[in-house]
Formats: C-alpha cells, sequence, structure tokens
C-alpha cells in the first residue's frame, strides 16, 4: 500500500505540545492510538473531521497540522 | 506490533487451525458406500452446520482469551470502541471476504452442471467459506500493517 498523499506534522506538534503522547491525542479526538500511529507513519488519510479535531487539539488551524503532497518542496 | 494486528494475527492463525483440526475428526465419520445417500447429505449438513457453530464459539472463547492475555503482557487496555479506520478496514477486509465466497459459490455450482458427484459441490462450498474466513483475517492484518 502507497503511502497517502495527506502528510501532517502531528508527531512535531505533539512534541511541543507538553510532549503529548499518541494515547492522550487518541483520546483527544476520539480515536484508538493505532490510528495516530498510522497517520503519523502516512498510512492513513484521516476523515476531514478527524484533521478538524485533530487540528482542533494543537489549537492550529488545519493547514499547520496537514498538508497535501510533499511539502519539503515548499 | 499493536493490538489490532496481533487480534489479526491470532484471528487468522486460529481460524487455520479449527478448520484443519474440525476436518480431521470429521474426516474419519463420512459414511461409507453409496456416495449419493441420504446419510451423505446428513453428513455434509451437520458438517457445515456443527463447523459453524464452532467457530462462533471458538472466535468468542479466542476474543476472551486474547484479551486476557494482551492485558496480561502489555499492560494495556485493549480498544473499547472502533474508530473510522477500523471500520474502513472491517469493511474492506469484509468486501474481499465476501467476493472470495461468492466466488466459490458460483464454482461449487459447476459440478451440478457438469454432472460431477454433489459431494464435489458441498467441498467447495466448504473450501471457499474457509478461504474467504482467511481472506478476511489476512485483509485486515495487510491494511492494519501497510496501512488504508
Amino acid at each position: 500500500m502507497s503511502k497517502t498523499l495527506v502528510g501532517n506534522h502531528i508527531r512535531k506538534l505533539r512534541f511541543n505540545y507538553d510532549e503529548m503522547t499518541q494515547l492522550q491525542l487518541a483520546d483527544k479526538v476520539g480515536v484508538t492510538r493505532q490510528t495516530i500511529v498510522a497517520l503519523e507513519k502516512g498510512n492513513y488519510s484521516p476523515s476531514l473531521e478527524l484533521a478538524f479535531r485533530i487540528a482542533n487539539a494543537f489549537n492550529l488551524p488545519l493547514e499547520e497540522v496537514f498538508f497535501y503532497g510533499d511539502n519539503t518542496k515548499q | 506490533m499493536t493490538y489490532q494486528e496481533k487480534k489479526s494475527f491470532v484471528s487468522l492463525i486460529s481460524t487455520i487451525i479449527i478448520f484443519g483440526a474440525y476436518c480431521a475428526y470429521m474426516y474419519p465419520q463420512y459414511p461409507d458406500g453409496v456416495q449419493e445417500s441420504t446419510e451423505t447429505f446428513r453428513f455434509w449438513g451437520s458438517f457445515v452446520l456443527i463447523l459453524t457453530l464452532v467457530q462462533i464459539v471458538a472466535h468468542i472463547v479466542n476474543s476472551i482469551v486474547f484479551n486476557i492475555i494482551f492485558r496480561i503482557t502489555t499492560g494495556e487496555k485493549e480498544p473499547s470502541f472502533a474508530d473510522e479506520m477500523d471500520k474502513i478496514i472491517e469493511l474492506k477486509s469484509f468486501r474481499n471476504s465476501f467476493f472470495v465466497f461468492v466466488l466459490g459459490f458460483l464454482l461449487a455450482m459447476g459440478p451440478l452442471v457438469i454432472e460431477q458427484p454433489l459431494q464435489l459441490m458441498f467441498v467447495i462450498l466448504i473450501i471457499f467459506g474457509f478461504i474467504s474466513d482467511v481472506t478476511g483475517s489476512f485483509t485486515k492484518l495487510y491494511h492494519y500493517r501497510k496501512g488504508v
């Protein structure tokens, strides 16, 4: 299975957000830890609703958490 | 390996073991003599029904034992709900499993058309039932490991 085109900065944001654990973020947004693991690895594109919930958990706009394609080109 | 990966793997292995053990248990009970007697049909009927019951019971026991062992060995609690990723994987697993079973069902009609023994139809149905079960578990394992 190829990696999804929707990337994210969740791992970095968790670290900056009082070193929040995957489980804490999962509980905060209402998913299992497995889903956060898959998101961080780029193995899963979240639904729009989940993407907004994650962005809200970090008090950031959606585009600062998620990006489309390879953001290293930006 | 995460909880879901382990669970899918255990489910895959237990499906194979249970089916193998059940076939080994039932094989000597196959009625001798006339191939298409009432006794033979009763055998195949009971084979499928008992296998279904055995698989349901085994699945429940397996789930309980797995959760207990998971809690003891990892100290973690198993997820109490299925989130959106779990549901997508479940749907993909069901789709693949169903596709294999329908394929088996259609193939099982073949022996009837070309006038082969009826038990061949039962054998094909049962084998494809087993393969569809394995396909479902394997699909889950694959998507939990490689992503959706």
